[in-house]
């Protein structure tokens, strides 16, 4: 059994391993190690392709990550208070929505955007009283849709669980101190269901940031840095790939773990 | 279960008369013909009570009985499906919690982990609009702390409090705002046994002091008798009866009541007969037992005779003009200042008498296998309705 684990694990990390190594490669090509050294990093980032590629990734990631959170955090603070059949329904839905594979939702966001321009952008043309009236096309807009949908679901499930664990007296007994609802969410849920909003967050940041199927199909005419990756891998790999996958990996661990660890003490102080 | 220390507690509490001045006056809060349904389950039915003001007031029942139910009525959290809960005179049925001037002390205590405890006690104050000044609260807060004699804790995390010091702090936080009522969900279920005694006398001590009217649910009825000017008695749903603790141990209505409130004896029987206020009760073999019948009862109605433990006596031998029940003792326990025998009649069956240590000087103690004689007054066997 230990032995079976340890392979799993080699085989899951060993790649990973290796890109992060050859990314320190002072020689030219990803398939030979020539010394040690970090002038692969001062390239990626002073590629302006690569830089401009971090920007819309960092664009679209903040943003889809602060929608997340907010929405996610309206959503599971409703759910908790609805019963019965609805909010199994509900339930269910978002459990699917993490489910279903990313390529699916590309597509079917792609689709479903398209067509919906499709019908709008001759419409709003109709209806625009002067000037050249607004093109609806895919890009930020579509990124951020597409990206705040699926951590949307996330954040909830992180959430919903929080708000599982806490005890439901808290909020009767604020509403019994006279505080309205709002004055109850504002002083006594959100504080305590904090942590896991921040931790909703930075997984909702990971998730888009890292994400290339789903950025692929909606993305339109922007480039995030997976895409640019993906497109430039083509062209042949260099020690630059490497250096840029290794800096994104160290930002995704630092992310992920800080919300391993918010979840974590939030638990604990309850 | 038998205790002893209920009954000095009744006995205790002759030298204090609860408000009588506010006996005239309106009641403070009101259930009218109040009745919750939660789906199938009648959770209270037709509930009628006056509450009065400054009074100490008891829910008393066990789980599931619907008394804490009637709090939450009373605090807004649940809507009664039909009838009237009024503040003040006024209808509050859908009024919203935060809308009443009424406060809870929660069973677990519900206070806010990610404040301190002074800002947990000064939550109520912050929401009121005009918000009054930090000065203000400040002191209010500080004087609730020394009513619950915490002072010096304001600074303090809640998860740094044992469970008596965070009770404290929940009544703190509910008696700042001088409420209307304050209502108590069995606040003392999660404290030890000496903790709770002592938490009993405080809370009467604060109750007296501030003159708030307190509602206590509670399932434990040595709290209820020892603390409540009125007690409630609740079963399925509905009140049995109300009333002063002594009243309810003296008159109770039923068997229910009887057996909730100390413990007794009952015999059951059939009327056969009756003459003025007293009922004479054919139990089995031939044994009549007469008691006093505080509801007119028919001949032929299934009845129970109770006798208190504490009202019979064990003899040796009979004088005139009692009747002796000829018993076997079965088995004796050493109370202290009193012993209580387990003794058994040949028809009667088992029963329990309580010697007070006094008596048992002169004739006593008794042994189990001895062979003796029980008497009691008529006057203090009651005659109650079985239900």
């Amino acid at each position: 059994m230990r032995i079976y684990a340890a392979f799993v694990y080699l085989f899951l990390y060993i790649p990973i391993g290796v890109i992060a190594l050859f990314s320190f490669n002072a020689g030219r090509h990803a398939s030979q190690l020539q010394g040690f050294s970090v002038q692969w990093y001062g390239k990626a980032l002073k590629n302006p392709f690569v830089m401009d590629a971090l920007q819309t990734s960092l664009t679209v990631a903040l943003v889809s990550a602060t929608c997340a959170s907010v929405f996610g955090t309206m959503a599971a603070v409703a759910l908790q208070g609805m019963k019965g059949p609805v909010r199994v329904g509900f339930d269910l839905l978002i459990y699917v929505a993490v489910m279903i594979p990313g390529i699916v939702i590309g597509i079917a966001t792609l689709i479903g955007l398209v067509t919906l321009f499709d019908q709008l952008n001759p419409a709003l043309a109709a209806i625009w009283p002067g000037g050249a009236p607004p093109q609806l096309s895919m890009g930020y807009g579509s990124l951020i849709a597409a990206h705040t949908l699926f951590t949307m679901a996330l954040v909830i499930i992180i959430i919903r669980a929080r708000l599982a664990g806490m005890d439901r007296a808290l909020a009767e007994a604020s509403s019994d101190l006279y505080a309205t609802p709002m004055g109850t969410f504002r002083q006594v849920t959100l504080p305590l269901i904090f942590p896991a909003v921040l931790a909703g967050f930075l997984l909702s940041f990971t998730f888009s940031f890292d994400d290339f199927i789903i950025a692929f199909f909606v993305a339109g005419s922007e480039t995030t840095l997976p895409i640019y990756v993906f497109s430039s891998i083509r062209r042949g790999v260099t020690p630059e790939i490497n250096a840029i996958g290794t800096m994104v990996l160290a930002a995704s661990l630092v992310l992920l773990i800080t919300s391993q660890v918010l979840l974590r003490t939030g638990r604990r102080r309850g | 279960m038998y205790r002893t220390g209920k009954r000095s507690q009744i006995m205790s509490e002759a030298g204090y008369t609860p408000p009588s001045a506010t006996a005239t006056a309106s009641p403070i809060a009101e259930l009218r013909g109040v009745t919750k349904r939660f789906g199938e389950v009648l959770a209270a039915d037709d509930l009628n009570l006056s509450i009065r003001a400054g009074e100490f007031l008891s829910f008393l029942g066990p789980s599931g009985c619907g008394k804490t139910t009637a709090l939450r009525m009373l605090a807004g959290f649940e809507t009664p499906t039909s009838g009237e809960v009024r503040l003040d005179g006024a209808v509050v049925n859908t009024l919203e919690p935060y809308r009443r001037p009424v406060n809870m002390v929660f069973q677990h205590y519900a206070l806010f982990p990610h404040l301190t405890v002074a800002q947990n006690i000064g939550y109520g104050l912050r929401q009121r609009r005009p918000k009054p000044p930090r000065a203000e609260i400040d002191r209010k807060v500080r004087s609730a702390l020394e009513i619950v004699r915490l002072d010096g804790f304001e600074g303090r995390r809640i998860w740094e409090m044992s469970g008596g010091q965070q009770q404290r702090v929940a009544l703190a936080r509910a008696i700042v705002n001088e409420p209307k009522l304050l209502l108590l969900d069995e606040p003392m279920a999660a404290l030890d046994r000496k903790l709770r005694k002592e938490m009993q006398i405080e809370l009467q001590n604060i109750q007296r002091r501030l003159g708030i009217t307190f509602i206590l649910v509670t399932h434990d009825q040595e709290e209820a008798l020892s603390m409540s000017d009125r007690i409630c008695i609740m079963r399925d749903g509905r009140i049995v009866q109300t009333g002063a603790p002594r009243e309810l141990y003296d008159q109770p209505r039923n068997r229910y009541v009887a057996g909730f409130v100390g413990t007794s004896n009952f015999f059951d029987g059939a009327v056969t007969g009756l003459d003025g206020g007293t009922a004479r009760v054919a139990i089995r073999d031939g044994i009549v037992l007469a008691g006093r019948a505080l509801a007119p009862v028919a001949a032929g109605q299934a009845v129970s005779v109770s006798i208190r433990p504490e009202q019979i006596r064990l003899v040796r031998a009979a004088t005139g003009g009692e009747t002796g029940w000829p018993v076997s003792i079965l088995n004796r326990i050493f109370l202290g200042e009193h012993t209580e025998y387990l003794v058994k009649h040949e028809s009667l069956g088992e029963f329990m008498v309580l010697t007070p240590r006094q008596a048992e000087l002169s004739d006593g103690p008794f042994n189990a296998g001895e062979q003796l004689t029980a008497v009691w007054d008529a006057g203090s066997a009651l005659v109650l309705d079985k239900d």
